[in-house]
């Protein structure tokens, strides 16, 4: 007979099967989706639950990764290898090349970040993307919190918080028009230490720079930035060598290390467990510039 | 650990966000950038005291305004449960963003002022949670501190409140004094209310038994996407993926497939990871079946002596949210479990008075945030259940097929 108590699934379980749910009903409801793919541990992550649901068979979309041009050579490999082992189909959207085009102009900070989303919107249409799959999660910000998992976009990309589409049960509602598109953030409900615990529990391969290593760095208004070839600290300014880790992977102008000696993924969920710093706010320039920063930038239509 | 998913509701003025904050500060969720981007807001506006308020009000236009434009989404975790706050706001888009919240909500948490009492908005959130089924309700009384933590007050609104929810389907209810603002009975009992016998709220939320609110009687498997590799490894593979919306499958059971009503049996239950002995809700899996039947996404896997009612007339209580009210004779799209189909509005009932329960039968129309009792021709027939046996194969959304946007949250109540 059915007893209650032995059917209670973990909460990995629980936002596993949810995000599940969330890329098949987008599969089979709308045209052309595209899975938002940065090398970055979330979208590691999404990449495997997009995986699993649809085993045996393949992944009924496309991969797509918004190349700034300044990356972390570790996860351009990494991303290779592992579209290849999935056997499924890459887009590559170049900022170097919008710039080189005209499209978009690069910044006097040299920071690509607000270059991606002219890129993004031009790929999208291009290929006719109706839905794309990103991997952020609401636990990131404060912006993000309010954002529904199947967040509507009109033909400019933009979102608008005063009209979103209501979100109940399981009940999504995925008709755009010809031209719309929507995002789609199959992570919603996932933290930062879920994303950790599952990387642990399905031992997915996550980029060397997620975990302590020895680095040149130097200090830009509090924030410690590897020395590489898209920054440089400014002159006269002092590098040292520490042991550091990235807790986000985007930009390489923007994105910021922390010190630490969590050199395994166990150690890294032990560290993520007690941080009292959110992931952002601890590495990112970005959203640095004003209280609002991302609630500006998802209005223009970034991811 | 498992996930309990809360859904709050109350006022600006109840403490709501307050109350979020200290539960926040008190399991160490929030992080020093927060707590000192809000520290650095409360000092700007000249505040006495850290608002805690402001880590919940997320965007510019709402710190502007100081109200709550949407649902908020909050995560916290203890040893010992991961929890997620639906955090509504209780102004004007009440229902709609309530309805939202609370759609899948294991608890309602509802904060009443302790120096106001129950208020008109308190009974209507209470009838919406009740409405939703959300199996649990907690009550906090809040700003005890501002009553002199005073049990004869405490006392005057559970007796009023237990007497309001009698005329409701309240399944388990809690109350519980508290001070947000201060932390009393939130995580720790407080001295100042030695009277006080029950759980904090941390305690109660971490100890809640949930575990016998799903349905594990009613076979429900919505087939969600049939997989089909067509790969050489697995030539004849054919398997129907879904979340399980009820009961419990296993290799073996006979089953029946619906709307066709075929029947067959299941040859295997698995995940990406292996078959599985049991699946249950609401876990997402791939089932097999013995026969080459012809199903396809839409259809339902149930039990031959225990199936959902294949019906294209339905009456349910629907929730409004669109601007453009709602009138018979209009046509929508309807989307139930994971099948879609187009509706025809044959009746509007009743409209439903949320503050007075009352039946307004002479109603012609629902307006934004209006509930009411309708009866729906559908195109197609529909494998539903009563809300009131399954939260999921009871509830339907209409899409306006002009707008593409969801106007109506529905909750079936009777379908032939």
């Amino acid at each position: 007979m059915s007893d209650a108590a032995n059917y209670r699934l973990s909460q990995l379980d629980t936002l596993e099967a949810e995000s599940i749910f969330i890329f098949r009903e987008v599969a089979a409801e709308l045209e052309r989706p595209v899975l938002l793919f940065s090398g970055g541990k979330d979208s590691i992550v999404m990449l495997r639950l997009a995986e699993k649901a649809f085993a045996p068979a393949r992944i009924p979309f496309p991969v797509m990764h918004v190349d700034t041009g300044h990356n972390f050579p570790e996860v351009l490999e990494f991303r290779d290898k592992r579209v290849q082992e999935l056997g499924v189909n890459l887009v590559v959207a170049s900022v170097q090349e919008a710039i080189d085009r005209g499209l978009v102009h690069e910044q006097p900070d040299g920071s690509r970040n607000r270059l991606q989303t002219p890129v993004l919107l031009e790929a999208l249409e291009e290929n006719q993307f109706r839905a794309a799959f990103g991997g952020a999660r609401r636990d990131e910000e404060k912006a993000r919190a309010k954002e529904r998992i199947y967040s509507f976009r009109d033909e400019f990309g933009q979102w608008e918080p005063k009209s979103q589409r209501p979100e109940v049960w399981n009940l999504f509602n995925g008709r755009v028009h010809p031209g719309e598109n929507i995002r789609v953030f199959p992570l919603s409900n996932w933290t930062e230490l879920d994303v950790w615990e599952y990387i642990a529990r399905e031992s997915l391969e996550v980029p060397s720079i997620y975990f302590a290593h020895r680095r040149e760095v130097f200090d830009r208004d509090g924030m410690l930035y590897g020395v590489n070839e898209h920054c440089r600290p400014a002159p006269g300014q002092a590098t040292f060598t520490e042991s550091v880790r990235y807790r986000t992977v985007g930009d390489a102008t923007l994105t910021a290390a922390v010190r630490s000696d969590a050199d395994s993924v166990e150690k890294v969920i032990a560290e993520t467990a007690t941080s009292r710093l959110t992931e952002r706010g601890a590495t990112r320039g970005d959203d640095r510039f004003s209280e609002a920063a991302m609630e500006d930038r998802k209005r223009e239509g970034y991811f | 650990m498992d996930i309990l998913r809360i859904a709050t509701a109350g006022s600006v003025d109840d403490g709501k966000s307050t109350l979020i904050g200290r539960m926040l500060l008190d399991t160490k969720t929030v992080f020093q950038d927060q707590l000192e981007s809000v520290e650095r807001a409360s000092m700007q506006r000249g505040d006495d005291y850290v608002d805690l308020a402001l880590l919940t009000d997320g965007l510019r236009a709402e710190r502007e305004q100081g109200i709550t434009i949407d649902v908020a989404y909050r995560y916290l975790a203890t040893p010992r449960r991961k929890f997620i706050i639906a955090d509504t706001p209780g102004h004007i888009q009440y229902t709609r963003n309530m309805v939202t919240g609370a759609s899948t909500a294991d608890l309602a948490l509802i904060l009443v002022d302790a120096r106001k009492g129950l208020v008109e908005q308190s009974r209507r959130h209470a009838f919406l949670a009740t409405m939703l089924q959300v199996p649990h309700l907690a009550l906090c009384v809040n700003k005890m501190d501002l009553v002199d933590f005073s049990q004869e007050v405490y006392d005057r609104i559970v007796d009023e409140f237990e007497d309001f929810a009698t005329r409701l389907n309240v399944r388990d209810l809690r109350v519980i004094p508290v001070s947000a603002l201060h932390g009393d009975n939130m995580v720790s009992h407080s001295p100042r209310m030695p009277w006080y016998d029950g759980p904090t709220l941390l305690h109660h939320l971490e100890n809640l038994y949930v575990a016998s609110d799903r349905n594990f009687i009613d076979v429900r498997f919505p087939v969600q996407f049939v997989i089909r590799p067509k790969s050489l490894a697995h030539h004849d593979y054919r398997g129907y993926a879904g979340q399980i919306a009820g009961g419990v499958l296993k290799a073996g059971d006979e089953v029946m497939v619906l709307p066709s009503g075929l029947t067959s049996r299941i040859a295997s239950v698995a995940t990406a990871d292996g078959p599985v002995e049991e699946a249950f809700a609401p876990m997402s899996v791939v089932v097999q079946l013995e026969d080459e039947l012809d199903i396809s996404r839409g259809d339902m896997i149930c039990r031959v002596n225990n199936a959902p009612t294949v019906a294209q007339d339905l009456e349910a209580l629907v929730c409004w949210m669109a601007e453009e009210p709602l009138e018979p004779g209009q046509k929508l799209a309807i989307k139930h479990t994971t099948r879609t189909a187009r509706a025809v509005v044959k009746e509007l009932r009743y409209r439903l008075d949320v503050n007075t329960l009352h039946r307004d039968e002479s109603a012609d129309r629902l307006g934004l945030n209006d509930i009411g009792r309708i009866k729906l021709r559908t195109t197609q027939p529909l494998l539903c259940d009563p809300y009131s046996r399954n939260r999921l194969t009871g509830a339907f959304i209409l899409i306006d097929e002009r707008t593409n946007r969801t106007v109506a949250a529905g909750m079936i109540a009777a379908a032939s």
